[in-house]
């Protein structure tokens, strides 16, 4: 099983994305997703320092991807992404259609992101029709639609992509063309002032009893808890999961990296270190029983 | 531009039609539509009646097959296209890739729209769809400026569908998982949005009231405050130490001042939001909606927005407030 380091959802300041990646290099983890996947305006790193990035952690011996963003709506962002596909060089995560319809076109092997929306063994033969050669189905797709899944598509004489579930990290819930930072903080988007920047894990959203509930990261809408699929490892084996991805969190990334390597070459399922998803046991995504 | 009416059941449906919809969409009693509401939609007998009274008054019906089958469901999905085309559906609209290439197979003459659900925002998301699954015209999420929407009609390679008034999602429709994320249950997957069965209010001794979906507090109010369905993202949290609206407060889409833009641009038809609403909704929006257009085409360098249809307008938004949405870049 391999272990992947998804897409940095938050913005960060360019030495802090940098150094993340400087030690990120040393990790134990085999595959490295760069790139912007949620908004636009923040370039702290520009195209060419992400290109650079992917050298020298491919010299390290990782697999990169270069991430697409989610909501693509203006024609810069399309440009961007046209050179995206163009520069890629190897592989692409394509997180709309957009990136699809690109991928497809110049003949790019591209994986399938999150916010896709696959649900099924004929979406995704399609897909792969278009170059899709590794699948990250969204959060909600658990365990026993993706068993139902795999079954179909063998069963129809097909073979399942390289399969990598998020196994650790935040759940990108929604997206939306308002952001939501600059809202909070009652700035235009058009002049946010890029202050996401000063909430390196989002912002936290609570309830009006105080309990924490969302996390708010630009146009973007993430859960609270920083999920842990380590326990389910056992299920995960059986369905065929190849990779497990891990989405960087501000904090303690290195320690929850060492967890899922060690863990991976356990037989036996690691303990919990994040919340359960329960999502993947096909519930609601959140604790919701111990709600007071 | 045609006018797209919502119909949950056949007096809307039929409501839709006398006003003056130029095409009504409707969904089955199942989980295949996104409207999938308890004593909603239509069973086969009454979209049968729908689609002869609409038919016999020049109005069109299009059939909403707009969630996310997974693979054990699929041929629900399948069977509901056919049906789709034994009844005489003018279009199906459509969001999953599986379902759409399943139409174009098996019926290729039944027209497909891509629904909003499909998330495309792009010329090229648009001409993936177009290329590989031969839509005929696609809804537009409400994500773009007025700018982008007529950008867009340039570069799409079909004619645009977009919404005109109702209730606002402000995410990308097809792209949200606040709702399931607090209940299990989801827009993509079971055609629900914040599903009733969770929804519970709690009365306080002051007068106030408080309002959970599954045990999640969604928001509280004051007794004489007006209190709307409790969908996450509508409700109030603290945020940085505020408490406020803090992803969207409760008000409706009303683009009518966009009208002749939205006709200049060359967008195809708009679409009115509602198909959980009564008849008396759609008979009122429909007929305001029906006014306004023949306005314009009569005389559109005259035409201006009339206060009357934006007070009955109004009259039917969540809040009574109504908001020009993500089409104002003031709104992002």
């Amino acid at each position: 099983m391999k272990l992947s380091l998804g897409p940095l959802q938050y913005f960060w300041p360019r030495e802090r994305t940098l150094a993340f990646y400087r030690e990120a290099a040393r990790w134990p983890v085999d595959i490295v997703y760069l790139g912007e996947t949620v908004c636009s305006k923040r370039r702290e790193l520009a195209a060419r320092d992400w290109t650079a990035l992917a050298a020298e952690l491919a010299e390290s011996g990782k697999q990169v991807v270069l991430s697409s963003l989610a909501l693509v709506e203006a024609e810069s962002e399309l440009g961007a992404l046209g050179r995206l596909v163009e520069a890629g060089g190897g592989w692409i995560e394509a997180n709309d259609l957009s990136a699809v319809q690109l991928c497809r076109l110049r003949g790019v092997s591209f994986v399938g992101g999150p916010s896709l929306n696959v649900y099924n063994h004929r979406a995704l033969a399609l897909l792969m029709e278009d170059g899709l050669r590794r699948w990250v189905p969204g959060v909600e797709q658990g365990e026993a639609l993706l068993r139902e899944l795999r079954a179909a598509m063998l069963a129809g004489g097909g073979a399942m992509p390289e399969l990598e579930v998020i196994a650790f990290g935040r759940l990108p819930l929604a997206y939306s063309a308002r952001c939501f930072t600059a809202r909070a903080l009652d700035v235009a988007k058009d002049q946010c002032g890029f202050r996401c920047i000063d909430h390196p894990d989002g912002l936290p959203l609570a309830t009006r009893e105080g309990r924490p509930f969302l996390r708010i990261n630009g146009v973007q809408v993430q859960g609270e808890e920083v999920t842990d699929l380590g326990p389910e490892l056992p299920a995960l084996r059986a369905l065929g999961v190849d990779v497990l991805r891990l989405y960087p969190q501000a904090e303690g990334m290195a320690e929850a990296v060492a967890h899922f390597h060690l863990a991976r070459r356990s037989p036996q399922p690691p303990p919990r270190i994040g919340a359960r998803n329960g999502y993947w046991h096909g519930g609601p995504g959140m604790r919701v029983d111990a709600a007071s | 531009m045609q006018l797209v009416c919502p119909a949950g059941n056949l007096p809307a449906l039929q409501a839709a039609v006398d006003a003056g919809a130029d095409a009504v969409y409707a969904g089955l009693r199942d989980q295949t539509n996104a409207r999938a509401f308890p004593g909603l939609n239509f069973g086969d007998e009454e979209l049968r009646q729908g689609i002869a009274y609409a038919h016999a008054r020049g109005a069109r019906v299009y059939l909403a097959l707009n969630t996310y089958p997974d693979s054990a469901r699929l041929a629900q999905w399948q069977a509901a296209v056919d049906k789709a085309a034994g009844l005489g559906c003018d279009a199906v609209i459509v969001a999953e890739m599986a379902v759409l290439d399943y139409a174009a197979r098996a019926h290729p003459a039944l027209p497909r729209h891509l629904s909003v659900q499909g998330s495309a925002t792009t010329a090229p998301a648009l001409r993936y769809m177009h290329e590989r699954f031969g839509i005929a015209r696609a809804v537009l999420p409400r994500v773009l400026s007025i700018q982008q929407v007529e950008r867009l009609c340039e570069s799409a390679p079909v004619p645009l569908e977009v919404f005109a008034f109702g209730s606002l999602c402000i995410m990308v429709e097809g792209r949200c998982q606040l709702s399931s994320y607090v209940t299990g249950a989801s827009p993509n997957r079971h055609g629900v949005c914040s599903p009733a069965g969770f929804v519970r209010w709690e009365e306080h001794a002051d007068g106030r009231r408080s309002v959970r979906l599954n045990r999640v507090l969604i928001d509280r109010f004051e007794p004489a405050e007006p209190a709307g369905y409790p969908t996450v993202c509508k409700g109030r949290y603290a945020v940085g130490g505020e408490t406020f609206h803090a992803l969207e407060e409760p008000a409706s889409l009303n683009t009518l001042e966009l009208l002749p833009r939205l006709a200049r641009a060359g967008v195809a038809a708009l679409k009115i939001e509602g198909r959980q609403r009564g008849a008396a909704y759609v008979a009122s929006v429909t007929r305001t909606w029906r006014e306004a257009l023949d306005r314009y085409r009569a005389a559109p360098a005259q035409w201006r927005p009339r206060p009357g249809w934006q007070s009955a307008l109004a009259r039917h938004a969540e809040g009574r407030q109504t908001t020009l949405g993500p089409y104002h870049r003031r709104w992002h």
